[in-house]
């Protein structure tokens, strides 16, 4: 999985009601939801988005409420890659089960800037800031979440591993 | 093994578990509302989904738009509908049974201990209260439960709370996880179950336990838990955890989150004059029987000074608070009885604020915008605080 776009930086604590807020929630279309993704705390966010642009967060990204909606906004903005110091836990789990690439890594949030140029591997394990020139290397998933990321999500994982 | 590693290795076929491992376990039941379901739905039949895997153990309740707020709502809640009847599903409550899901499951007695219970809605850890492991998770989630029966999760590493002392009066469960999340930060339990224990919480009621579990998501948990009374399932005195906390509730005042997180927490002694537009009391955290008899002992004969909606959890803890004469206190005060909504607590109808308003509500979350405008703030705290605090017109304390 190689990404390659530009920054959009967030704080730590990142929540999902700021991501979509609950009004919104009357549908789960990613690109009617997109349109007023993370505008409560970057009201551009949502006009200036371009596809394949990058999201490099602090701690506990997508903290909050269980809605999917949350991972899909984001997907339905076009982000390619979220990368955060951490995640929190639902958030997590419902970006590896509808697809969106996440990849936690302490360091580069705090060391990259808005609209830097980013270049991701998830599958070798690295990524270069194509801005600074500076290299992090990434953490791999454990191989049971490999397994469903490779087999697109968990709707596609659960057809071909539990169903049969 | 923890009482959390017990329940998840016998629901995964395993004699043990430890924290790290990843399992695919069985769900005792499964639980969606009227947003996060209709997307689970149409997951379940994108995946060519025909039957789900036991009827009995799908819980479906329209309670956060609900009574329909708008027609995007009520298309939501019809999509429930129809896909209970579809699939024969008992437990869909309709308008008239619907209660605020983590108030009526509890209520209808449906979680047990030792449970595995998943809900696509983030508050599930609530049923840990009652010794079962629950916790949220997202529409797509649920979807895969409906057809398979079983959830993938990573064993979670239990961190230990113990409480110690008599509760002096005003404090509660909710001022003990406020207190305990202002300790350790909004993700200072990520990823980890947390475990409440001590004589406090021995001698804690039912509803300040429900209380205290419901709120653990605040600080990043995958679940809350507390042993059960008659105990089946408890943690063997070797297991191991990852951190232990000790606290003394003597010295715990009623705490104040304050915006925008529930984790910025102050005891109410040091909150200062803090003017406030309206008054929340109700929701999965404090709207149950015991939280409306608290407000009533303080609201009975007085006026309150602000706008504030009192919303009972369940159509039975509506009815109990008739038959108590709470419903005519709140009335009298000058408060608006509602009928089981979660509502006003994400913003949804029912109490929506305007921009630069002032909120203290019982609820659960205090980011910006959770209520309405991101301009408006809302404060946390348990319902004799809000019920002081609407009568002064600012936050208050229960003494004033």
């Amino acid at each position: 999985m190689q990404f390659k776009g530009r920054v959009w930086k967030f704080g730590n604590n990142v929540n999902t009601d700021e991501i979509i807020p609950a009004k919104y929630l009357v549908t789960s279309d990613q690109k009617e939801l997109s349109k007023h993704c993370l505008e409560i705390i970057h009201p551009q966010f949502p006009k200036r988005v371009k596809r394949g642009d990058i999201i490099a967060a602090g701690e506990n990204f997508g903290c909050g409420s269980s809605r999917e909606h949350a991972a899909l906004a984001i997907k339905g903005a076009g982000i390619s890659c979220v990368i955060a110091k951490s995640f929190a836990r639902i958030f997590f789990r419902n970006c590896i089960n509808i697809g969106l690439p996440i990849s936690e890594e302490k360091e580069l949030p705090e060391s990259c800037s808005q609209g830097d140029i980013l270049e991701i591997d998830l599958t070798k394990g690295f990524i270069k800031n194509l801005s600074t020139k500076k290299e992090f290397k990434t953490s791999k998933f454990p191989p049971f979440l490999q397994e469903i990321i490779s087999s697109g999500g968990l709707m596609k994982w659960v057809k071909k591993k539990v169903i049969r | 093994m923890t009482i959390t590693e017990k329940i998840l290795a016998a629901h995964s076929g395993k004699k043990e578990v430890v924290p790290g491992d990843f399992i695919l376990a069985d769900v005792d039941l499964a639980l969606g509302n009227d947003i996060t379901a209709p997307a689970a739905i149409k997951e379940f039949e994108k995946a060519g989904g025909r039957k789900v895997f036991d009827p009995e153990r799908i819980v479906l309740i329209p309670d956060h738009f609900s009574p329909a707020k708008d027609l995007e709502s009520a298309q939501l809640a019809k999509r429930l509908k129809l896909f209970a009847q579809k699939q024969k599903i008992s437990h869909y409550y309709e308008l008239g049974r619907m209660g605020i899901e983590h108030a009526l499951i509890p209520e209808k007695g449906l979680v047990l201990p030792g449970n595995l219970v998943v809900g696509a809605d983030s508050h599930t850890c609530t049923y840990g209260a009652v010794g079962a492991f629950a916790t949220g998770v997202g529409s797509t989630d649920l979807a895969a439960v409906f057809i398979t029966g079983k959830c993938w999760f990573k064993v979670p590493a239990t961190f230990k709370f113990i409480y110690y002392g008599k509760l002096p009066r005003w404090v509660g469960g909710k001022d003990l996880i406020l207190y305990t999340i202002g300790d350790i930060g909004a993700d200072g339990a990520g990823y980890k179950a947390m475990e409440f224990t001590g004589e406090t919480i021995k001698n804690l009621p039912m509803d300040d336990r429900f209380t205290l579990c419901n709120m653990a998501i605040e600080a990043g948990a995958k679940s809350g838990v507390i042993e059960p009374d008659e105990i089946v399932w408890k943690s063997d005195a070797d297991s191991n955890y990852s951190e232990t906390r000790e606290y003394d509730v003597r010295k715990i005042e009623p705490q104040v989150a304050f915006p925008p997180l529930p984790s910025n927490t102050k005891p109410i002694g040091k909150v200062g004059k803090i003017l406030i537009d309206q008054v929340v009391i109700g929701s999965c955290t404090n709207g149950r029987i015991s939280d409306l008899r608290i407000a009533a002992s303080i609201m009975k004969g007085k006026k309150v000074k602000v706008r504030t909606i009192v919303i009972p959890a369940t159509q039975k803890i509506y009815l109990e608070a008739l038959r108590e004469g709470l419903t005519e206190i709140f009335i009298e005060a000058g408060c608006v009885v509602s009928t089981p909504t979660c509502g006003p607590c994400l913003g949804g109808h029912m109490g929506v604020l305007s921009e630069d308003e002032v909120c203290i509500s019982t609820t659960n979350r205090n980011f910006i915008g959770r209520m309405g405008s991101p301009k408006s703030k809302v404060y946390l705290a348990n319902p004799a605080v809000a019920a002081a605090s609407a009568i002064k017109g600012r936050i208050a304390h229960p003494e004033e």
